[in-house]
């Protein structure tokens, strides 16, 4: 094992599967010599070299299509989007395009790609450098949606995702890069696209969230566990293909479910998380299911807004708390 | 001029017109079913362009690619049997008219988003840089996805990284019912290559020859790592937009104007000068023509018609 940033495990990844494939290219905005918005990319460059680690303009149709057409054709590029948030831009090259192209085709193309993106609030941005979008790419049939929480999982989910033969959405939260932990040194350190994680055992509720929420979700369960209740936190690390085997088996065990995520609700991951507990587990549950997301507004600027507006460790004791009809004084 | 290729030019621009001919039959009799955008009018466009290109050199399509595909060498059976939704098709039935793709043949495919393809041929042909093995792409487009973000995003990635991709805008002046002239302020598109520092040429798209040339030399300059060409053909699509619309938007003295400059009559006229065809040898062409459509249209009707629970496989690859 060996300890690193998240952002550190993502490079580690991505330039192992350049040094094994010469396929693999990288493309976006400041990859090259700079080493991306965050860092994640510092020393590609000068390993690989301009004609794999590709500088791009500030046109994200242009090179996420691009990407599409060199999937197409042999390659394997990893596409950068430097903020999630301007994804939008290439949503008809990844929606309308990579998502299709496979099946309108009759299954004569196949398209490995991946396309990374930075994504997440709690960082002061306002509302176009904070919004979480994967729940909008796990709606469409022919996208991979994966989303890890770790530095562990970053590294096999990328690699796993560099290997896929099919369009893979690959979110990173802006508030993990900086993160540490240990992770595996096997120079095949891979771990399967659509298995969640329990991150936490425990026995009164299943609390099923992703991304920088499970920090929040294990920080939560640290303080309740004070309170004496056991929380077992699933990671769900993929949102596209649904692990709803792992989210079934946890809240039959523990009989309560809150579905917690950092973003809104409506029509969201944790509306579809829920669903599947309605369908496949509704006779295990003790109390009803709730859901814990962001108040429906913009991520607004300011920390004292921002935080209102998204949710915190001190929701989730709270929501936990009420479910499991234990005192709710702050 | 190699006579063997101006003959098979003249047949690929005759097999196009008399398959969109049978389409346009077949769809009014009810065997088929669904939008067709009919080439027809264009057809030294696709010809042009694509007898300048190895089979391996990639292409992408547009709404109206019938044209493009069969000059890029799909046959007129397996296309035929895709139009009629069946297992035989290109595609398994499941792109039709407006998705044909085989990537035996370099059609990456043809695309319902207007603009949409740009990008994607400018990555085949940043694949082919990367890997070094001197395919171009062409992108075949029209005068109205020229205002698309996807054209002026795609052309400065390929003109930055000098890709061998060559743009094709084929101007029939007409973006579905509006008139380019009303929404757009630039007489020539081709112009517009000056923004990105490549070569940008309009020439009559109705001239098959002067199709070839240009896109010959393009190809050339491509495949030498000079980077990529704009051109635009100014030609006319005889027809509506789609089949299943009223042509309310065109005055019909234009249409027939257009009509007197039939990109193969044009054709026809040189080779018979010439004498590099007869009048019995294009009559034999035409029948030959007909005889591989009449196959088609049997194959198409002889085929399976999918399992219905085809319809949930080839979302992903393994």
């Amino acid at each position: 094992m060996s300890r690193m940033t998240f952002a550190k495990a993502l490079r580690d990844a991505m330039s192992e599967e350049m040094r094994k494939d010469d396929k693999v290219i990288l493309m976006g905005l400041d990859v090259g010599a700079y080493g991306n918005a965050f860092g994640v990319t510092k020393g590609m460059f000068e390993e690989f070299g301009g004609d794999r680690i590709l500088d791009m303009p500030i046109s994200e149709a242009g090179y996420v299509g691009a990407a599409v057409g060199a999937a197409a054709t042999g390659m394997r590029p990893i596409a950068e989007v430097q903020f999630a948030d301007w994804v939008t831009i290439a949503t008809d090259q990844i929606c309308n395009q990579a998502a299709n192209m496979r099946y309108m085709s009759g299954g004569a193309i196949k398209l490995p790609m991946v396309v990374r993106l930075a994504e997440g609030g709690y960082v002061q941005a306002a509302a176009q450098h904070s919004h979480m979008w994967e729940s909008w790419f796990a709606f469409v049939p022919g996208l991979k949606v994966v989303i890890p929480s770790t530095p562990a999982d970053a590294k096999g989910l990328l690699k796993a995702s560099i290997r896929d033969n099919n369009p893979v959405l690959f979110f990173e939260h802006k508030r993990l890069y900086d993160d540490k932990g240990e992770v595996p040194d096997e120079a095949d350190f891979v771990l399967p696209i659509g298995k969640a994680d329990i991150k936490k055992q425990g026995k009164d509720i299943s609390i099923i969230t992703y991304s920088y929420m499970v920090k929040k979700a294990l920080e939560a369960a640290k303080i309740l566990e004070k309170d004496g209740i056991s929380a077992e936190i699933v990671d769900l690390r993929t949102i596209k293909p649904l692990d709803s085997e792992t989210i079934v088996n946890s809240v039959k065990k523990t009989g309560r479910a809150l579905c917690f995520q950092e973003t809104w609700l409506t029509c969201s991951v944790m509306a579809e998380v829920a669903a599947v507990i309605a369908e496949q587990a509704m006779d295990y549950l003790v109390a009803p299911l709730k859901r814990l997301g962001a108040k429906e507004v913009p991520v607004p600027f300011s920390p004292d807004l921002e935080n209102y507006v998204l949710p915190q460790t001190e929701d989730v004791v709270r929501t936990v708390k009420a479910m499991l009809g234990k005192d709710t004084k702050r | 001029m190699d006579r063997d290729l101006e003959i098979k030019m003249y047949r690929d621009m005759l097999k196009i017109r008399l398959f969109e001919d049978k389409v346009n039959e077949l769809v009014r009799k009810g065997e088929l079913y669904g939008f067709y955008h009919l080439y027809t009018g264009q057809e030294a466009v696709a010809v042009g362009t694509c007898s300048a290109l190895n089979r391996d050199d990639y292409i992408t399509s547009t709404h109206r690619g019938h044209g493009h595909v069969i000059a890029k060498g799909l046959k007129l059976d397996r296309m035929m049997a895709e139009l009629m939704g069946k297992v035989t098709g290109y595609n398994k039935a499941k792109g039709g008219s407006m998705h044909l793709a085989s990537l035996e043949y370099g059609v990456l495919g043809a695309n319902g988003i207007v603009g949409a393809g740009i990008p994607i041929a400018t990555g085949a042909a940043l694949s082919s840089k990367l890997q070094g093995n001197k395919r171009v792409a062409v992108c075949f487009f029209g005068d109205a996805a020229s205002n698309q973000g996807s054209f002026h995003e795609a052309i400065n990635i390929a003109s930055a990284f000098n890709l061998p991709c060559i743009y094709m805008c084929e101007n029939n002046l007409y973006g579905v019912g509006t008139r380019q002239s009303r929404v757009r302020k630039v007489e020539n598109i081709a112009d517009r290559a000056a923004a990105y520092a490549i070569p940008g040429k309009t020439i009559d798209g109705n001239d098959v020859m002067e199709v070839y040339c240009c896109v010959k030399e393009a190809v050339e300059r491509a495949r030498e790592g000079k980077g990529p060409t704009l051109i635009e053909c100014r030609t006319y699509r005889w027809g509506t937009h789609h089949n299943a619309e009223n042509d309310t938007y065109r005055p019909p003295e234009e249409v027939m104007e257009w009509k007197k400059k039939c990109p193969i009559k044009k054709f026809e006229t040189v080779l018979l000068n010439e004498g590099i065809l007869s009048p019995d040898e294009i009559v034999n062409i035409e029948k030959e023509i007909v005889r591989e459509l009449d196959d088609a249209v049997e194959y198409g009707r002889n085929s399976k018609l999918p399992e219905i629970e085809s319809a949930l496989d080839d979302v992903l690859a393994e």
